[in-house]
C-alpha cells in the first residue's frame, strides 16, 4: 500500500526543486510561449488580397453586384485594369493573377453560369480560394450552376481563419511535450545526480516515487494549459464556446497522460540528454502528424489510422476543438476522455512495474 | 548476534567478476573497516549489503534479514551514506533532514528530538537555512552522515565518507563515527586511507574483489612476517634504483622521503656498510615496525 505521507514528502520536495529551478520554470512557462507566438504567426494558412481578374461581358447591375461581393471583402482584390490588355494566362503564368471571373452576356437574365479559373499550382492556396469564392457568391444569393445548386455552409469557422485551427492543436502539442519533458527528466536528473540511490535505501516504492513526481507537475501542467490558452485566446482572438469546466477536467486527463508518458521514458532513459531526446521523439513528430493536428485522420491510410488511437493528442484535440469551437458538453467528450484516462493507468502501471529499485 | 553476515558473496557485472568469494561478519557496535585501493570491489561490497545490487553467488543477511528477499525490512533500518554525495543540492540543511526523515516515516516530533541529537554533533544547526550545495566539503559530509541516521538506524554503512575532505574535518568526522559506535551502532566503513584503517576494531582487505585479510588492526599487523626497514637519502631516486639492483623492486616502497625495505631475513651490519661505500649517499638505515600500510602493500604482492 503506498503511503501518502511519503507521496506528499516526495512530491513537497519537487515543489522546492521546481521553486529553486530557474530552467525548469522557463521549460514550463517561457517555451510554450514562445512556441505559441512562433507557430501562430508562422503557420498562418490563411490567404488575403487574392489578385482576382475579372471579364465582366454583362455589365448590368446583376454582374457589378457580384463582383463588388468579390471586391468587398478583404480576401479579394481586382487586377487593375491596364493589365487587362494581356491575355488571362499570361497574367496566370506572371503570377500577376492567382483567379479569374468570367461573367457571360446575358448575366442575371437568361445565363445564371458564371466561370472561376483558379491557379492551382498551389492546391492548397486553391481549395482555400475556391472556398472564399463559393462562400461570396452564396452569400450574394446567385446560384452558381443553373443545373446544381450549390452552396456550401462552413460551420463553426465560417471564415476560414487558421488560427482556429491550430491554437487548439498547439496547446495539444505544447502540453504533451512539456508534461513529457518534465517528469522524464526530472527523475532521470535523480539517477544522473546520485540521489536515486540516496533515496532507494529507504522503504520507498516505485509507484510513491512515481506519484510523487506525477502530483505537483499535473499542477504545473494545468497551469501551463490555462497560460497558453490565454495567450491563444488573446492573440489569436480564438473563441472558446464550451464550458470551462469540461475543459479542466478534460485537461487533466491529458496531461496525466502525458506525465505517465515521461514516466515511462524515464524507466528506459538513463541521463537528462536521453530522456530528453526520447521524450521529444516520442511526441514532437507523431503529435504534428498522427494526431489529427496537421493532416486529417480520416484520410491516412487504415495503418497509420490504427496507429492514431496510441497517439494522446489524437484524442485531446477532439476534445479541445470540441471545446472551444462546438461547445462540446462531458456527454459529447467523455469516450475520448475515457480513453486518456484508460491511456494513464497503463502507463503508470507498466511504469511501476519497470521501475527499478535496484541499481543496474 | 551478528549485525551483518555475509557468506562467499560473489558479484558479477556481465562477465567481470567485481566480488569473488567474499566472508564477513560484523559484530554489534563496532566499527568495521573495508580498506582497499580504488577497484578493489569496496562500492560493490557496500551497495551490495544496502539491498542496491542483485547477487549471484552468496548470501548477505543484514540484521537477520535476507538481502536478497527482504530488501524493504533492510532499507529501513540501516543508514547509507553513497561515495558521492547524494543529498539535494538545492535544498537546505533543514529541508534534507526533514525530507530523510518524512522518507523513514519518522514523525514530527521525534524528528526535531533527532535533529536536536544530530546538530550537536555536527554543529550544523548555525547553517540550518543554507543550501547544501553551498556547504563545505566536510559539512556535506556531516549532513549526508545525519541525514543517514535522522531515523536511527542499527547498522549505518558508510562508502568512503571522508573521500576528499580536508584533514581536520577528517579526524572530526572519525571523532563522531567513535561516539557513534559507543552509542551502540554499528559502523560499516569503506577508506582507502590506511590511517583511518588503523582506527577501526575490525577490517578486511580487499584486492581485486577478493579478501586478502581480515581481523582487527593489531592482528593484521603482527601477521607481519619479516623484517621492514627505512632508508634514507638526499636522492631517493639514485636511492631506490641502487636498491633494486640488490634487493629487487618488489620489495621496495617509496614513503614520503623514505624508502621502506622488506627483508625476509635480518639485514647485518656488515651487509648495510657494504651498501654504504658502495653508495654514499645512503643516509640511514635502520629497522622499523610495520603500519598498516607496510602489511597492506606486502599483502597485495
Amino acid at each position: 500500500m503506498p503511503s501518502f505521507s511519503r507521496i506528499r514528502a516526495l512530491a513537497e520536495k519537487e515543489v522546492f526543486h521546481i521553486l529553486r529551478d530557474s530552467r525548469t520554470l522557463v521549460i514550463i512557462f517561457l517555451m510554450p510561449l514562445l512556441q505559441l507566438i512562433i507557430f501562430g504567426y508562422a503557420m498562418n494558412m490563411e490567404i488575403r488580397q487574392v489578385p482576382l481578374l475579372v471579364d465582366d461581358l454583362a455589365m448590368n447591375s446583376s454582374s457589378r453586384a457580384l463582383v463588388d461581393a468579390f471586391v468587398n471583402t478583404d480576401y479579394f482584390q481586382l487586377v487593375p485594369k491596364e493589365a487587362g490588355t494581356l491575355q488571362p494566362d499570361e497574367l496566370f503564368r506572371e503570377r500577376r493573377a492567382q483567379a479569374s471571373l468570367s461573367i457571360p452576356k446575358d448575366f442575371g437574365a437568361s445565363e445564371h453560369r458564371v466561370l472561376l479559373r483558379i491557379d492551382a499550382s498551389d492546391p492548397n492556396s486553391a481549395q482555400m480560394i475556391q472556398n472564399y469564392a463559393l462562400g461570396i457568391v452564396n452569400s450574394t444569393g446567385i446560384q452558381t450552376d443553373a443545373g446544381i445548386d450549390l452552396r456550401a455552409q462552413i460551420l463553426y469557422n465560417p471564415d476560414l481563419k487558421s488560427s482556429f485551427f491550430f491554437v487548439p492543436g498547439l496547446i495539444a502539442l505544447i502540453l504533451v511535450m512539456v508534461c513529457a519533458l518534465l517528469t522524464s527528466i526530472s527523475i532521470s536528473r535523480e539517477k544522473e545526480m546520485g540521489t536515486m540511490e540516496q533515496i532507494l535505501v529507504s522503504p520507498v516504492s516505485a509507484t510513491e516515487i512515481l506519484f510523487g513526481k506525477v502530483i505537483p507537475y499535473l499542477v504545473l501542467g494545468l497551469l501551463d494549459a490555462l497560460i497558453i490558452l490565454a495567450v491563444g485566446m488573446l492573440l489569436f482572438q480564438v473563441p472558446f464556446r464550451g464550458d470551462f469546466s469540461v475543459f479542466l477536467l478534460f485537461t487533466f486527463l491529458y496531461v496525466l497522460t502525458s506525465l505517465c508518458l515521461g514516466l515511462l521514458v524515464s524507466t528506459v532513459a538513463k541521463t537528462q540528454q536521453a530522456a530528453m531526446m526520447m521524450a521529444l521523439g516520442m511526441t514532437l513528430l507523431p503529435t504534428l502528424l498522427l494526431s489529427g493536428y496537421m493532416f486529417p485522420i480520416s484520410s491516412m491510410p487504415v495503418i497509420l489510422q490504427k496507429l492514431t488511437y496510441i497517439i494522446p493528442a489524437s484524442y485531446y484535440l477532439q476534445i479541445i476543438r470540441g471545446i472551444m469551437l462546438k461547445g462540446n458538453n462531458i456527454a459529447q467528450l467523455y469516450q475520448a476522455g475515457l480513453s486518456l484516462l484508460g491511456m494513464s493507468v497503463l502507463m503508470l502501471i507498466v511504469a511501476a512495474r519497470r521501475f527499478k529499485l535496484r541499481l543496474s | 548476534m551478528n549485525v551483518l553476515k555475509i557468506k562467499e558473496l560473489s558479484v558479477r557485472y556481465g562477465s567481470v567478476e567485481a566480488l569473488s568469494e567474499v566472508d564477513l561478519e560484523v559484530q554489534p557496535a563496532m566499527v568495521y573497516g573495508i580498506i582497499g585501493p580504488d577497484g578493489a570491489g569496496k562500492t560493490t561490497l557496500m551497495r551490495s549489503i544496502c539491498t542496491l545490487l542483485p547477487y549471484q553467488e552468496g548470501s548477505i543477511e543484514v540484521l537477520g534479514y535476507d538481502a536478497a528477499s527482504q530488501a524493504k525490512e533492510i532499507r529501513a533500518r540501516i543508514g547509507y551514506m553513497p561515495q558521492r554525495f547524494s543529498l539535494y543540492q538545492d535544498l537546505s540543511v533543514q529541508q534534507n533532514l526533514r525530507f530523510f526523515a518524512r522518507l523513514f516515516k519518522v514523525n514530527h516530533a521525534e524528528m526535531l528530538k533527532r535533529r536536536e541529537q544530530l546538530y550537536k554533533f555536527s554543529r550544523l544547526e548555525p547553517f540550518a537555512k543554507r543550501l547544501t550545495g553551498n556547504l563545505s566539503g566536510g559539512m556535506k559530509q556531516k549532513l549526508a552522515l545525519s541525514c543517514a541516521l535522522i531515523h536511527t538506524p542499527e547498522l549505518i554503512i558508510l562508502d568512503e565518507p571522508t573521500f576528499g575532505v580536508d584533514p581536520v574535518s577528517r579526524v572530526e568526522f572519525w571523532q563522531i563515527l567513535h561516539q557513534l559506535k559507543a552509542d551502540g551502532i554499528s559502523i560499516v566503513v569503506s577508506t582507502p586511507y590506511m590511517d583511518e584503517a588503523s582506527q577501526c576494531d575490525k577490517i578486511v582487505l580487499l584486492h581485486k574483489g577478493r579478501v586478502i585479510g581480515q581481523g582487527s588492526p593489531a592482528e593484521i599487523i603482527s601477521g607481519w612476517k619479516g623484517k621492514l626497514y627505512s632508508l634514507t637519502s638526499r636522492d631517493l631516486q639514485k636511492l631506490y634504483a641502487f636498491l633494486q639492483t640488490k634487493a629487487g623492486k618488489d620489495n621496495l616502497q617509496l614513503f614520503g622521503s623514505e624508502i621502506h625495505l622488506f627483508s625476509e631475513q635480518e639485514l647485518s651490519s656488515d651487509k648495510i656498510a657494504d651498501w654504504q661505500s658502495e653508495f654514499p649517499e645512503l643516509e640511514s638505515c635502520v629497522e622499523i615496525k610495520p603500519g598498516m600500510e607496510d602489511v597492506f602493500l606486502r599483502m597485495m604482492q
